[in-house]
């Protein structure tokens, strides 16, 4: 009996099973231009982010150079108003503004995936309770509520970031929910307990592995709304602390000297060059992971 | 002797938005020995599924008990299954769904194995030679095989439990016709071989007539017959019991429209 | 058969070819399919799932999948549907050759009354008024036997039942008097009472109207039932193709007995007790 194919479901044609599997096994999304740019982009700043010290022109803080230089041979970025080689600023600005916003995500990825699980899945009680406190936070505006918490903390780096992770968490808590109960409820799920499975060897084992995608997807593209949201408190003056060089608050400073551009094109360009990366990735990604349903609707001609 | 599995007056019933609560089983009472093979036939609706889900724990009950081997069937809540409820198990109707897509099959069956009482019972490759499959799938994931091919993959891991009690909430109803009376027969055979009691839901009374050994038709909630396959095939007493049975067209070439 | 079935109002397959991709790596699914659908009888196709039969019933409507590339013929009313503009051939469905799917809750608007489900195309392509499409909605629902049909046109499709939704959808069919109807799985995700009724439905519409029936199913005892001649798929070609009774009692080819021989039977198997006169 013919059982060599498999079809996706019934009765839907099998043709489209056969091309969803291959697509599953080459992610050949992953090698369209944008992912392709996306990543380079990230790792090229993320190198950058590294070697700052090694090949940087002069240092951060360096106070030696002559005010308001624009762009020349010997400061390719030129000078700001205190002297300072913004080059050299840009390329340490990196470290802050590229990598406390990754920590960032991921921390509330962490944060608001295990309250989203514990929500969805214990329902109830923790689900009432965990949701109504996102629900709380989301009925403020993003960056005025981190404004008000960095402002109370205090301007730091430290309590930026705390800042943020207080906004950013609640919605990885609903979208984890979401998927959790959707989940649970799938027979997989309940087999595992039938044969056993205590409700947090189930999460683990059964329903995480199958709900992360989508997950992973809002984070990629959550790094860009990090990054502007970092950038946006230090603008304010509530995340890094001069002399600290961050690009938002380069951008800043750039503002108040207006006619020397070069101050905050060039850090601008930065934030709009990783921003823009970590989206063409993210696109890829949520494209990638998806790949029946994107076939199953392009082939049902209906 | 005490039966196996003891149903005394249950009642499943649910709360429909802005109607009074449907009924899905009314006081249902019935009994299960060991080694048997009992078939559960009825149409959409009539809370044979229902039923099923309640026996293994996956429903409350509104009134009446369910008693397996002298333990009360409790309600499979946050905590984790009692150790005798797990020889208890279930093969659910959608083949795409009863199994994690992220862990290789060989994985999935040995979770059955782990809660089998007599640990040397099977391997993983026994047990899929015994449902007809290669040995090498146990490194392959779900969904690289059929639907049929998925639905002996559950019946494995089912079995790797070594449970007293399998059932199946219609567990054929999404195969080919030409493999439906296959997969059937094999729980059949894996279940008694195990030396476990078969209770098959099914809406397709021909199939069961090969695999049971007794019959119950549920119409609205309520069994309205019971008996010996053979005996309800060849003698319905009643009339829905006879208005289903008229109304399997046979696969005789001769054009007769069933009804 | 003395006419060809394309020229009285049924449909001709000849040479059916489809397949998904290109060169080396194209996978063919249908593999030369040759089928004749005459007016006034059920024709069966056969097969398990990814035999291609319902890919057969999709590619006579321009359904196959974009990326399909398909040969041969399909005649009906004396022109190739595989040659026809998009255009020509939007007209042609649902007004000429119509389908009825497995599952009538989606084949339907969930929010859009049944009345105006039915007449919304029949207007539009005969530019009937609103008052005289439903009168005939009405009496096509009459036809299907959907309890009170004035009424029926006014509710939603989830006031009904799966028996009844689906004769909503057979109406929703033979609205515009198509003289083609190509059922996939008509029964399939029906009780097997309601699908009593729908066979017999479906015969009496075929018997009535002189409908062109193409039966698309991998269930052999609907087959039996309904089908006047059956024509067995098997990974895109067909492997037996005749009379009801023979295909049923002695097929000739060995994956068509398989398929048989599959069926749930106690000793011997209704087939073979039609043959020998034998009851058990």
């Amino acid at each position: 009996m013919s059982q060599t194919t498999a079809p996706a479901s019934r009765p839907q044609p099998d043709v489209l099973a056969v091309a969803a599997r291959r697509r599953l096994r080459f992610p050949a999304a992953l090698r369209n231009p944008l992912a392709v740019t996306g990543t380079a982009i990230i790792v090229v700043w993320l190198l950058l982010a590294l070697l700052a010290p090694m090949i940087s022109p002069a240092g951060p803080l360096a106070q030696d150079f002559e005010r308001l230089q624009p762009p020349s041979a010997a400061h390719w970025f030129g000078t700001d108003q205190l002297g300072r080689d913004v080059l050299a600023r840009v390329l340490d600005g990196a470290r802050v503004s590229i990598i406390l916003p990754l920590l960032l995500v991921v921390s509330s990825l962490l944060v608001g995936t295990i309250a989203g699980s514990v929500a969805g899945y214990f329902g109830k009680v923790a689900d009432e309770v965990i949701m109504r406190i996102a629900d709380l936070v989301f009925a403020f505006p993003t960056i005025i509520l981190a404004m008000v918490i960095a402002a109370s903390l205090g301007p730091s780096l430290t309590n930026a970031v705390i800042a943020m992770l207080i906004v950013s968490w609640p919605a990885y808590a609903r979208v984890t929910r979401s998927l959790v109960v959707v989940a649970s409820r799938s027979e997989y799920v309940v087999a595992g307990r039938l044969l056993g499975n205590s409700p947090f060897v189930s999460l683990g084992k059964d329903i995480l592995p199958n709900i992360i995608a989508p997950v992973v997807v809002l984070a990629t593209l959550d790094v860009g709304t990090a990054i502007l949201l970092l950038a946006g408190l230090s603008f304010l003056g509530l995340g890094a602390v001069p002399p600290t060089p961050d690009w938002g608050a380069m951008v800043s400073d750039g503002v108040q000297n207006f006619s020397s551009w070069w101050i905050s094109v060039f850090p601008g360009l930065a934030i709009l060059t990783v921003v823009l990366a970590f989206n063409f990735l993210g696109d890829a990604l949520r494209d990638t992971l998806d790949p029946r349903t994107a076939d199953a609707v392009k082939g049902r001609a209906l | 002797m005490t039966a196996l599995l003891e149903l005394d007056g249950v009642k499943v019933s649910y709360r429909v938005a802005g109607r009074p609560r449907l009924v899905a089983v009314d006081d249902v009472s019935l009994s299960l020995g060991t080694r048997q093979v009992l078939g559960l036939v009825g149409e959409s609706g009539c809370g044979k599924s229902t039923l099923a889900r309640a026996i293994c724990g996956l429903e409350g009950l509104d009134s009446g008990s369910i008693t397996f081997d002298g333990t009360p069937v409790t309600r499979l809540g946050m905590r984790t299954r009692d150790r005798k409820l797990l020889r208890i198990q279930m093969v659910f109707q959608n083949p795409y769904a009863s199994l994690n897509p992220r862990r290789t099959i060989g994985k999935q069956i040995e979770d059955g194995l782990k809660v089998n009482p007599d640990r040397s019972a099977w391997t993983v490759p026994d047990l899929l030679a015994h449902v007809e499959l290669d040995a090498s799938a146990r490194s392959r994931f779900p969904h690289q095989f059929s639907g049929g091919q998925r639905q002996r993959i559950a019946i494995a891991r089912a079995i790797a439990s070594g449970p007293d009690l399998l059932v199946g909430d219609e567990p054929i109803a999404s195969l080919d016709a030409s493999l439906q009376a296959r997969v059937a027969g094999l729980m059949r055979s894996l279940a008694l071989e195990t030396g476990a009691s078969l209770l098959f839901i099914s809406h397709d009374l021909s199939v069961v007539r090969v695999i049971a050994d007794d019959v119950a038709v549920m119409s609205r909630g309520k069994i309205v017959e019971r008996g010996d396959v053979n005996e309800v095939w060849s003698n319905p007493q009643q009339p829905y019991t006879k208005q289903l049975l008229s109304a399997i067209p046979k696969v005789d070439g001769l054009g007769v429209l069933p009804g | 058969m003395s006419q060809p079935a394309a020229s009285t109002g049924g449909l001709s397959i000849r040479d059916l070819t489809l397949s998904i991709g290109r060169g080396e790596k194209a996978k063919r699914i249908l593999r030369g399919i040759s089928l004749d659908v005459p007016a006034g009888r059920i024709t069966g196709l056969a097969g398990e799932s990814g035999s291609g039969k319902t890919m057969t019933g999709m590619t006579v409507l321009g359904l196959q999948p974009e990326q399909a590339t398909v040969g041969g013929v399909i005649e009906f009313d004396g022109r190739n549907l595989l040659e026809l503009p998009t255009k020509e051939l939007n007209t042609l469905r649902g007004n000429d050759i119509a389908m009825v799917f497995q599952d009538p809750t989606s084949s339907l608007h969930p929010m859009l009354s049944i009345g105006s489900q039915l007449t919304d195309h029949l207007r539009q392509h005969t530019g009937m008024s609103k008052r005289e499409a439903l009168e005939r909605a009405r009496v096509v629902l009459e036809q299907v036997k959907v309890p009170d049909p004035a009424g029926a046109l006014k509710k939603y499709p989830h006031q009904f039942s799966g028996g009844q939704l689906q004769r909503v959808a057979i109406a929703s069919a033979i609205m515009c008097s198509p003289s083609v109807l190509i059922a996939d799985e008509p029964t399939t995700a029906l009780d097997v009472t309601v699908q009593a009724g729908i066979l017999r439905l479906l015969r009496e519409l075929c018997d009535d109207l002189g409908l062109a029936i193409l039966l698309v199913t991998h269930d052999l005892g609907v087959m039996s039932a309904l089908a006047d001649t059956i024509a067995v798929m098997r990974e895109g070609e067909i492997v037996e193709h005749g009379d009801r009774f023979q295909v049923i009692t002695a097929p000739r080819d060995p994956y068509t007995r398989a398929l048989i021989d599959a069926l749930p039977h106690d000793g011997s198997t209704d087939a073979e007790q039609a043959t020998t006169g034998d009851a058990s």
